[in-house]
């Protein structure tokens, strides 16, 4: 019986240490702890162009990340990039004149939203429409303009 | 002469057919001597132990060697773009998602698949499972079963300590080293890994080749010639054909998951 006690002593010590290498795996790891979808409210975007934006890239204001976007559809009405982006719940006082623009995190970085809030008395409320926006900076068409101007300098 | 040929590919062809056949025979019956398992915690247990615990060590030392190499060599690659923070995800990345399934399974079944094929040849080439059916106990349900539960159970279980050791070693060797900070290792590496698409994909790909291992392994031995020779090739045979099917089933798997953002 002693022998067999041992055993499962062991064998329990195994199985608890594999179960905790994976709640390592969920919550040390991956951004299971850090953003839940619940607690969340949307504010909906519409843009020119969304670049390289895709869902779950961050959202974020004066810097801090606040939420993330949810959905990315094309509106072929206005062909505009509709952007639906969950914003956390803590946040909820965006007035309702809060400038949106695309932009890129270091030179070769991923897209965000970057959100600036405006003046305005009136909360964005949940599903809740940014009017202002910026469209993201597509390097090509920069760098484009930028040899046409200076050829046409050189003239 | 070309006849002959052909007759030799054909009976070839044949016999690897009948094997796959046989092969799966033996796991569905496998699979339902499970249920005659469960009333006896007692045999899997053994087998836990024979085929989990005694994995651990090898599992965790080669996890923690791989992710102190992932570590260094990821370091000096992204140190030339500038991009060492971001050294957490590549370590955890490439552990998460391909490595830590893919190596614990090809240890597993060095280790603990050449054992189970070697033991069950030998219990046939000794003839204790003609001798279990002579007492009319099912050597499927007595001795197969037990040890496919613990295989199937066990595998997850090792490819998340793998990942998890890899993880601390790269770390280790990232921030302890060579001056990584440890806040954007750890930070980074939260922003970038997925539970659903990373963590639990990696899951299910170890899930699948701890099944796939231990039926090889398993059927290999119950299927071998009951010689010392038959046992021995039957061993090799357990360890090629598993890495075959885990890099395999890999690249399929990875094809499905991993294929559209």
């Amino acid at each position: 019986m002693q022998q067999s006690n041992t055993l499962d002593t062991i064998v329990g010590l195994f199985v608890a240490s594999g179960i905790a290498g994976l709640f390592f795996l969920a919550l040390q790891v991956s951004n299971l702890s850090s953003f839940t979808e619940h607690d969340s409210y949307t504010v909906i975007a519409r843009f020119q162009n969304s670049g390289g934006l895709k869902i779950k890239s961050p959202v974020s204001a004066a810097g801090v990340k606040i939420g993330q976007v949810s959905a990315i559809t094309f509106d072929p009405k206005t062909y505009e990039s509709v952007v639906r982006m969950s914003i956390d719940s803590k946040y909820n006082t965006l007035p309702d004149d809060t400038t949106a623009s695309i932009f890129t995190a270091g030179l070769l970085g991923e897209q965000y939203v970057s959100l600036e809030p405006g003046g305005s008395d009136e909360y964005l409320r949940n599903e809740g429409k940014i009017e202002i926006t910026q469209p993201a900076i597509i390097l090509e068409k920069a760098i484009g303009q930028f040899l046409f101007k200076s050829a046409e300098e050189k003239k | 002469m070309v006849a002959e040929y052909l007759q030799i590919l054909g009976k070839n062809t044949r016999s690897g057919f009948t094997k796959l056949g046989r092969g799966t025979h033996f796991l569905f019956q496998t699979l339902s001597g499970i249920i005659s398992v469960l009333p006896r915690p007692r045999l899997l247990l053994n087998q836990m132990y024979s085929v989990g615990v005694l994995s651990f060590l090898i599992i965790t030392i080669s996890g923690l060697f791989v992710g102190m190499v992932l570590g260094l060599q990821g370091y000096y690659i992204l140190s030339d773009f500038g991009a060492e923070e971001t050294l957490g995800v590549m370590v955890a990345a490439s552990l998460v998602r391909e490595l830590g399934p893919v190596v614990s399974a090809l240890l597993f079944a060095g280790r603990a698949g050449s054992a189970l094929t070697a033991e069950i040849g030998l219990m046939k080439a000794t003839e204790q499972l003609s001798g279990m059916e002579m007492m009319a106990v099912d050597p499927i349900n007595r001795i197969i079963s037990p040890r496919f539960l613990a295989g199937f159970l066990s595998m997850p279980l090792l490819a998340a300590l793998f990942s998890t050791v890899g993880i601390i070693g790269g770390q280790m060797v990232g921030s302890g080293l060579l001056g990584v900070d440890e806040g954007s290792y750890w930070s980074q590496m939260q922003a970038k890994l997925d539970f659903q698409d990373d963590i639990v994909n990696g899951v299910i790909k170890s899930i699948v080749f701890g099944f796939v291992t231990t039926w090889i392994a398993l059927f290999e031995g119950y299927d071998s010639i009951p010689t010392s020779e038959g046992v021995s090739r039957a061993t090799t045979r357990t360890v090629v054909n598993s890495a075959f099917s885990i890099l395999g089933l890999d690249f399929i798997l990875t094809a499905l998951m991993f294929g559209d953002d």
